[in-house]
């Protein structure tokens, strides 16, 4: 039986604005296995960079608990917080924004160690340093180098050396390659990986990249507008998306291939507001399988049999709803 | 490619950079493309690889100093563009070569509303008054799935995907014969992405125009264009047809992307990353640019700059894995 590292109940983040409410995170379950890494992906504004924060406290959440190693952090202290925060670490998406500019490579990476005063000794914590440094793939000689002396790619691993600093067992991944080149992309998704195995780490991998997603997670969670339509593994995902969304969102990833000829279902309009969002499935406006229900209830994340869960009506009975 | 008339020709074209004090960055070196009618031309290349400043060439738009057209030739309709005047060339700009920008945010005026943003250009190459123009603005909106009667709102009213329609509508409100894309759906989420590439396929059948363009991303490639050229430092590296890019690509840095990009459709288990970083720019290495970072390279790529070589016809590569009396 596989052990669950982290399990995020009825989890909500609401902003208020001044046009009212904004539910960011609107009711959110899903937990996550030890060294696993379940992929979180949707489209812009629909809420899984927040989901991301509020799971490490970064935010604080509206409602909802998040058990991390059977304790619900949610009620912790600021001082057991900030212990906790040891084993729960993210890596950001713009490497070039989530690096002091006034910081040396060295200095950056020491961090997480001064700040919770791990060593005494200033030469064990270089030693450190050097070891972190040399399993991200970071050569030596930049040690005393500025971030804005160095590309995408180096930044991003030295992000990924910060985050390992601390020895956690758990790391959030925010888009972490979306900045990158293509041939820079895959070396960075290679060292995770590596890592992964190597310190059984247990990943949340935040991105809108759907080919990325499904490369790097055993499961993924589909989110639309704070809300989690789709969770399954990756396998049963891509091979039978079940909800709409999830099917168009699928048909909607050009291939790099000209073999592979699919079907495009092409989306109607845009993301509705997430502000004070009516009650109904959030998809209502733009599906095509819609039905009166839809726009009259919420559909719950029910469990549809093999660990698959989907929030639609009409799961396995769309074509009837087609009408 | 058995187009027997070409819209654009490009011939041994080197555009550099001279930056005092850093040297010169040859941002495009000796490039050969040429654009059928109808057709669409995938430039496909990373960072720095010299897309951007292509498309800048051909609109003749390449900042000078410290940017200059070293050598070549650009024939758009059989006229050579490079000795074109200035007067003559914003005749073409934005009526018959036109551009559209990867960010929808910043290439739209925030003070004026979307229709007049259209109109603008209509009235600027054509002989049309104020009321027509609008007429045309609206008509233009319509064809990009826009209701004409939100000509009077502002770009900050529009969605991300409704802001590019509306750069899409106002390069193509004068019909033109080319159309210079510039990573047109990149800042866009994927089901709008799907949305906006649908529209300009739709676009370019109806109005028969031709297209530029240019993407990192090689599935964008696989569902609009005909054919692709792969840059790297300033070269292309490889030209052909579509199908043969995707099924017999020869280059190794060609099939080194393909080996950096996940496949939604296949189930691999580790990437084969292309191994270093992309040269710098001012300082680009001897001989074949990529020999660095070549799986395949030997010694003579570091000495020897390969030639642009036909391995079968229309197939272009420039490596020295396929030129003659090299061992």
């Amino acid at each position: 039986m596989q052990e669950r590292l982290l399990e995020v109940r009825n989890l909500k983040k609401y902003f208020s604005t001044k046009k009212g409410l904004l539910h960011a995170v609107d009711d959110v379950n899903f937990f996550i296995n030890k060294g696993e890494t379940l992929g979180l992906v949707g489209e812009s504004g629909c809420g899984k960079s927040t989901t991301g924060r509020v799971v490490l406290r970064l935010l604080e959440a509206t409602g909802g608990e998040i058990i991390f190693e059977d304790k619900d952090i949610l009620q912790f202290s600021k001082d057991e917080m900030r212990e906790m925060r040891k084993e729960m670490q993210i890596v950001f998406q713009d490497p070039f924004a989530s690096l002091n500019p006034r910081m040396s490579v060295s200095e950056i990476i020491a961090e997480p160690l001064r700040v919770n005063k791990i060593y005494k000794d200033k030469i064990d914590m270089s030693k450190r340093v050097a070891e972190l440094m040399d399993t991200v793939g970071l050569a030596e000689r930049l040690v005393n180098t500025y971030p804005h002396e160095l590309d995408g790619g180096r930044r991003q691993r030295i992000g990924i050396a910060r985050a390992l600093a601390l020895k956690p067992k758990f790391i959030v991944q925010d888009e972490p390659v979306s900045a990158l080149d293509v041939s820079i992309q895959a070396q960075i998704l290679n060292l995770m990986d590596d890592l992964q195995k190597e310190f059984s780490l247990t990943y949340l991998f935040i991105s809108h990249d759907l080919s990325v997603v499904k490369h790097v997670s055993d499961r993924i969670a589909v989110m639309y507008l704070g809300k989690i339509v789709e969770l399954s593994d990756y396998k049963s995902m891509f091979k039978e998306p079940k909800h709409p969304y999830t099917q168009a969102l699928l048909s909607a990833i050009p291939v790099p291939s000209i073999e592979v000829k699919r079907e495009r279902i092409i989306l109607e309009g845009d993301v509705p507001s997430p502000i004070n969002p009516p009650e109904g499935c959030r998809f209502y406006g733009r599906c095509r399988y819609r039905q009166p229900i839809c726009n009259e209830k919420t559909p719950e994340l029910e469990d549809i049999g093999n660990d698959r869960f989907v929030a639609c009506h009409f799961t396995n009975n769309l074509k009837e709803a087609t009408v | 490619m058995e187009n027997n008339k070409n819209l654009i020709e490009i011939k041994d074209l080197s555009i550099h950079y001279i930056v005092e004090g850093e040297g010169t960055v040859r941002a495009v070196e000796d490039m050969n493309l040429e654009i059928g009618k109808g057709e669409t031309l995938g430039l496909v290349g990373e960072t720095g690889a010299g897309k951007t400043t292509t498309a800048l060439g051909i609109m003749q738009l390449v900042p000078n100093p410290p940017g200059k057209i070293v050598n070549g030739e650009i024939y758009f309709e059989g006229e050579n563009l490079i000795t074109k005047s200035p007067a003559e060339l914003r005749k073409i700009r934005g009526n018959k070569i036109s551009m559209i920008f990867q960010d929808p945010m910043t290439s739209l005026n925030p003070v004026m509303t979307v229709g007049e943003q259209i109109a603008e250009v209509v009235k600027l190459h054509q002989k049309v008054n104020a009321a027509q123009a609008i007429e045309r603005a609206k008509e233009m909106l319509e064809k990009v799935g826009i209701p004409a009667d939100r000509h009077k709102e502002y770009p900050h009213q529009f969605s991300g995907g409704m802001r590019q329609r509306v750069v899409i509508a106002i390069a193509l409100a004068c019909n033109p014969t080319l159309l210079i894309a510039d990573e047109p759906t990149t800042a866009l989420d994927v089901t709008i992405q799907a949305q906006v590439l649908d529209l300009m396929k739709h676009l370019k059948d109806e109005f028969n125009t031709s297209m530029l363009l240019i993407t990192h991303d090689l599935g964008v490639v696989a569902e609009v264009c005909d054919k692709v050229a792969i840059m790297y430092a300033g070269n292309v590296i490889e030209y052909t047809d579509k199908k043969r890019l995707y099924t017999e690509p020869r280059h190794p840095y060609t099939i080194g992307l393909f080996g950096s990009i996940p496949n939604a459709e296949e189930d691999e288990e580790r990437l084969n990353p292309i191994k270093g970083l992309m040269p710098d720019p001012t300082n680009i290495p001897s001989g074949c640019p990529f020999h660095p970072r070549c799986p395949k390279a030997m010694d003579v790529c570091s000495e020897r700059k390969p030639k642009n070589t036909e391995i079968e016809p229309g197939h272009f590569v420039k490596c020295l894995l396929f030129e003659e009396n090299v061992k």
